[in-house]
C-alpha cells in the first residue's frame, strides 16, 4: 500500500483529502497544517508520496512550495504533488528544477475527478510526473521561439504536451487516436531534437518535460 | 485719540464696555504691545547673532567644503527662530502665517541640498537682515514710550525743586516728544514690522502648491495602500472560503460518483455533504460581494443603502439624507463604507442605545454626521476603523472631526466636496 502525506491548512480540504486517498487505497501516514511540521513527517513517517498544498501558514504565499522544494533537497527525488488553487509556470519551473521525476503539479479542481486525481498521485509516487493541463496549456498560449523546441513539429508538441502531463504512451496514443509505435516514434525523435542522451527512459521523460516548461519562460 | 488698537475686533469690545474696563483694557493693551516689540528686539539679537555665523561661514567657505556645513547649520538655526516670529507675528496680526518648507529626506548630502534649494530658505535669509533693522526699530519706539514719561517726571520734579532757575524746562518738550512718539509710534511700528515679517515668512505660491500637492501624494498613497490590502483581504477570503468549498464540494461529488454502486448509501451522504458545501460556498460569496459593493448601493443609492445598514445595525438608527441628485459612483460607495464603519464602531463600542445618521448638501459641500448617544471615548488613533474612515475620506479631499468626550455622546463629523 502506497503512503501518502497530507499537507493542508484548510480543516475541510485536508479532511476531504485524507478521506479521498484512503477511501482509493492509499494509506495516509501523517495529514498536517505546515511546512515544517511536513518535513518532520517525512522523517518520522517515511511516507511514498506527500500531497501539498502551495499556499500554508504563516505566510500563506508559497510555504508548500518551498517546504517541497526543501524536501527534495534532504531527500533527492521524493515524490510530491503539489496542489493549488492556481497555477503558475514558474513554480512548476522550480519543481522540476532538481531534474528527478517524482513531481505534480496540478489544480485543486482536479481532485473532484477522483479517478484521474488518483492516479496523478500514484503515478508521482512511482517517480512519474503531472503537470496540470493548465500549466501545459500556458506553455502552448506562449509561442516560443529560439529554444530547442521550436524544432518540433505540432504533432510532437503535441505527444510533449500529453507527457507533461503525465500521460503513458498509451494513454498518449489513445489521446490523439495513433499506435503506440507511432508515439514511441515521437517520443524517440523529440528526445533527439532536445539532446538527451539516451539513459533511461523515464529519466529523459522528466528533462524532456522540464525543457518543455523551460521554453515556456 | 489715545487708543492703542491691536486687535481689530477691539473697537466693537470697547464700545460694549464700561469706562473703567476700558483704562485697564488700553493699559494692558499698551502692555501687550510693549511686550511684542520686546520680543521683536530679542528676535532681532538673535537674528545678529546669527548673521554674525553667517559671516563666519563665508570666511571659512574657501576652505573647501567647510563653508557648506556651517551654511546648512545656520539655516537650520534660521527656522525655529523664523518660527517664533510667525507666532509673534499671529499676536500682532491675527492671522497666522503659514509655513511651507520642502521636507527634509534621504542622506545628509541630500538634506543639505534641499535646505539650500528650498525657496524657503532664502526668504528667512532676507527677513534676517529686515528684523535687524525692524526690531531696533521697535525697541527704539519702545525705549521712548518708557524714557518719556520718565524724563518729563524728571524734568517736573527737578523744575519743583528749584533747580537751574527754571531753564529745566526747556528739556520738557523732548520728554513730551518722547512720550508721545512712543504712544502713538508704538502700535502702528508693531504692524508694520509684523506685516514686512509676515511677507517675508509666509511660503510663495510655489511653496503653496508643493505643500498642497505633498498633502496630495500623501493621502493617494494611503488611498492606493488602502486599496492594496483591501484587494488582499478579498483574495484571501476567496481563496480560504467560497474556493475552498467548492473543491470539497467537487471531491465530495467525485466521491459519490465512486461510490454510487457500491455504497449507495455513503454516496447519498456525499451528496448531501456536497449540497451544504454549495450552500455555504454561495453564502460566502454574498459576503463578500456586499464587502466590495453592495448591491443595494446599485439598486437603491445612497439613501436606500444606508437605510438597509440602518435597518441592519444592532442599534435603533434613524436616517435622513438629503441629496439633490445621486452622487458619482466612487463618492457614493466612499460615504457608504463611511456609514457602515461609523454604524459598526457604534454597536461594537458606544453602548449607544440610539444613533442618527444625517448627510446633507451645503454650499456645493457634502456633510455628513454620525451621532449616538453611547460612552464617548472614541479615538482616531487607537482604532484602525477611524483610521479606514480617515483614509476613504482622504481620497476625496473630505476631513473628518471626532468629538467624542469620556461619557458621550460620540459625533463624527465629516465633509468633503460634492463633485470631485
Amino acid at each position: 500500500m502506497t503512503s501518502a502525506v497530507i499537507v493542508e491548512d484548510l480543516l475541510l480540504l485536508r479532511d476531504g483529502l485524507t478521506r479521498l486517498l484512503s477511501m482509493n487505497g492509499f494509506e495516509i501516514a501523517a495529514a498536517v497544517d505546515t511546512g515544517p511540521a511536513f518535513l518532520e513527517a517525512i522523517d518520522g513517517c517515511h511516507p511514498d508520496v506527500a500531497v501539498v498544498d502551495v499556499r500554508l501558514p504563516p505566510t500563506f504565499t508559497d510555504e508548500g512550495l518551498r517546504a517541497a522544494i526543501e524536501a527534495r533537497r534532504r531527500h533527492p527525488g521524493f515524490p510530491v504533488l503539489i496542489l493549488s488553487q492556481y497555477v503558475e509556470q514558474l513554480y512548476a519551473r522550480e519543481l522540476l528544477s532538481d531534474g528527478a521525476g517524482g513531481v505534480g503539479y496540478l489544480l485543486k479542481d482536479r481532485v473532484g475527478d477522483v479517478g484521474q486525481f488518483v492516479e496523478a498521485v500514484q503515478r508521482v509516487a512511482d517517480g512519474g510526473t503531472a503537470m496540470d493541463p493548465e500549466v501545459v496549456s500556458q506553455i502552448l498560449a506562449r509561442r516560443s521561439r529560439r529554444t530547442p523546441l521550436a524544432e518540433l513539429t505540432p504533432r510532437e508538441r503535441e505527444v510533449l504536451a500529453l507527457m507533461a502531463e503525465g500521460r503513458t504512451n498509451a494513454a498518449i496514443a489513445r489521446g490523439l487516436v495513433v499506435t503506440t509505435k507511432a508515439v514511441s516514434k515521437h517520443i524517440a525523435r523529440i528526445f533527439d531534437k532536445l539532446g538527451l542522451p539516451p539513459s533511461d527512459d523515464d529519466h529523459r521523460r522528466v528533462l524532456a518535460v522540464l525543457a518543455y516548461l523551460n521554453s515556456g519562460a | 485719540m489715545s487708543t492703542m488698537p491691536i486687535h481689530p475686533t477691539g473697537a466693537d469690545r470697547r464700545a460694549a464696555r464700561p469706562e473703567r474696563v476700558t483704562v485697564w483694557r488700553r493699559a494692558w493693551a499698551a502692555a501687550r504691545c510693549g511686550g511684542l516689540l520686546l520680543a521683536g528686539g530679542f528676535i532681532a539679537a538673535a537674528a545678529l547673532a546669527l548673521l554674525f555665523l553667517a559671516l563666519g561661514t563665508l570666511v571659512f567657505s574657501p576652505v573647501a567644503g567647510l563653508g557648506l556645513p556651517f551654511l546648512a547649520v545656520m539655516v537650520w538655526l534660521v527656522r525655529p527662530l523664523a518660527r517664533v516670529e510667525r507666532r509673534r507675528v499671529r499676536l500682532i496680526a491675527g492671522a497666522s502665517v503659514a509655513e511651507a518648507y520642502r521636507p527634509l529626506r534621504g542622506s545628509l548630502l541630500t538634506r543639505v541640498r534641499t535646505l539650500l534649494i528650498d525657496a524657503g530658505t532664502w526668504r528667512d535669509l532676507a527677513w534676517l537682515f529686515v528684523q535687524i533693522v525692524a526690531g531696533a526699530v521697535g525697541l527704539a519706539f519702545l525705549a521712548a514710550l518708557v524714557v518719556g514719561p520718565v524724563f518729563v517726571a524728571a524734568v517736573v520734579v527737578q523744575f519743583l525743586r528749584g533747580a537751574g532757575d527754571g531753564k529745566v524746562l526747556a528739556l520738557l518738550p523732548l520728554g513730551v516728544l518722547l512720550a508721545v512718539a512712543g504712544w502713538w509710534g508704538c502700535p502702528p511700528v508693531a504692524r508694520g514690522t509684523a506685516w514686512l515679517s509676515g511677507g517675508l515668512l509666509a511660503p510663495g505660491e510655489n511653496a503653496r502648491l508643493r505643500a498642497q500637492m505633498e498633502q496630495l501624494a500623501e493621502s493617494r498613497a494611503e488611498t492606493v495602500d488602502a486599496r492594496a490590502a483591501e484587494l488582499r483581504r478579498i483574495e484571501r477570503d476567496l481563496h480560504d472560503g467560497a474556493q475552498a468549498r467548492l473543491v470539497s464540494l467537487t471531491m465530495s461529488l467525485g466521491m459519490a460518483e465512486q461510490e454510487l454502486d457500491r455504497h449507495p448509501e455513503a454516496a447519498r451522504q456525499l451528496v448531501a455533504e456536497a449540497r451544504a458545501s454549495a450552500r455555504t460556498a454561495l453564502n460566502e460569496l454574498r459576503h463578500l460581494v456586499r464587502g466590495i459593493h453592495p448591491p443595494v448601493l446599485t439598486e437603491r443609492g445612497l439613501g436606500g443603502a444606508v437605510e438597509a445598514l440602518a435597518l441592519a445595525s444592532a442599534v435603533p438608527v434613524e436616517v435622513e439624507v438629503r441629496l439633490v441628485e445621486r452622487l458619482p459612483d466612487p463618492l457614493e460607495s466612499a460615504l457608504y463604507f463611511v456609514i457602515a464603519e461609523a454604524l459598526a464602531n457604534v454597536g461594537r463600542h458606544s453602548h449607544a442605545s440610539w444613533a442618527f445618521v444625517r448627510l446633507w448638501e451645503e454650499q456645493g459641500r457634502l456633510r455628513l454626521m454620525v451621532h449616538d448617544d453611547g460612552h464617548g471615548g472614541a479615538d482616531p488613533a487607537r482604532g484602525s476603523g477611524l483610521r479606514g474612515i480617515q483614509q476613504r475620506l482622504a481620497a476625496f479631499d473630505g476631513h473628518l472631526t471626532l468629538s467624542s468626550p469620556p461619557g458621550g455622546p460620540t459625533e463624527l463629523f465629516a465633509e468633503l466636496p460634492c463633485r470631485q
